[in-house]
């Protein structure tokens, strides 16, 4: 099945406390080296039949509409990868 | 007059909405999110709580929700709009007031007294008191953060179209102290403070909310 993914982030302006919170943690749990840390949201539409540029611009739609708000987020649509089979599991 | 309170799945400050409309002099209507019928309302507050469970966005799905086609548009007509800490959210989402709400930067949920100042008794929902009055009312958030571009905020500020600013220590991050803010007409206000939590002696932090409720009836006879 076709999937096209929205990706979601905080404006740079916004402040971002999702984020803080993560940077925090990290150098807590011993991970160092890491500047700043944004949190934002991906989403993974699964859609019908072929991505055409008219799917693309009907889900940029969706994402200006619903997905993201404008005020204080930006998104990206791209085309994913064809939405996997059930992982593998590995004992 | 009649005043609605839209009751969305999740929705927690309803009841206590429609009590303190009738404390406030008037007859409170229950709406429910899934109608597109205001039952004939004078106007309409849009409660707190935690509508559609925050998904998405706080007040993302609920400006979505069939009630909220009827208020935006008799909102464009001049119906008084209040909404309160979600109601602030989904009117923000609705883009019937400009801005946003983002998580409080210190990240823990607040819940407290707040003082605040009345910055602008003019709209139906503040003309009960003063213009700089000072008062306390419950704040209890943990998305309160007001944010808008500095444009906006100057505009705002400008058009006096905040209505009410924390005193004290900023409880959420909100941009210049904002705790409250209409469009432009007037007529629909958020409030991120919860004022129908703060209009009984017997709980909460006095009586300083009743105001605005009380503030519809002035604002009729006007």
């Amino acid at each position: 099945m076709p999937k096209v993914v929205v990706d979601v982030m905080p404006k740079p302006e916004i402040l971002d406390p999702q984020g803080k919170a993560v940077l925090g943690a990290l150098p807590r749990l011993g991970f160092g080296g890491v500047l700043d840390v944004r949190q934002g949201k991906r989403f993974e539409l699964e859609v019908e039949g072929e991505v055409t540029d008219e799917v693309l611009q009907r889900v940029h739609e969706m994402a200006e509409t619903l997905l993201s708000n404008p005020v204080i987020e930006d998104f990206t649509v791209h085309v994913g990868e064809a939405v996997a089979e059930e992982p593998e599991v590995r004992a | 007059m009649k005043v609605g309170v839209v009751t969305f799945p999740g929705s927690l400050d309803d009841v206590d909405a429609q009590r303190a409309v009738r404390l406030g002099g008037h007859e409170a209507v229950a709406l429910w999110h899934g109608d597109h019928d205001l039952r004939g309302v004078d106007a309409v507050v849009l409660p707190g709580g935690f509508s559609y469970g925050d998904y998405l966005r706080c007040g993302a799905i609920s400006r979505f929700a069939p009630v909220m086609t009827e208020v935006v548009e008799a909102a464009g007509r001049g119906m008084p709009v209040l909404g309160i800490c979600n109601g602030f959210q989904i009117l923000c989402e609705s883009h019937l007031l400009p801005g946003a709400l983002i998580r409080n930067d210190h990240r823990k949920f607040v819940c407290r007294d707040q003082r605040l100042r009345i910055d602008n008794a003019s709209t139906p929902w503040t003309s009960s008191y003063a213009e700089g009055q000072e008062v306390t009312i419950v704040l209890k958030n943990g998305e309160g953060g007001y944010v808008a571009d500095a444009a906006t905020l100057d505009r705002l500020e400008g058009e006096g179209q905040v209505v009410a600013r924390y005193l004290g220590d900023n409880p959420n991050g909100s941009m210049r102290d904002i705790a409250g803010v209409s469009n432009e007409r007037g007529n629909v206000v958020g409030l991120m403070p919860h004022p129908e939590h703060a209009v009984e002696e017997l709980t909460g932090a006095g009586t300083d909310g009743l105001g605005f409720f009380t503030s519809l009836a002035a604002a009729a006879f006007a």
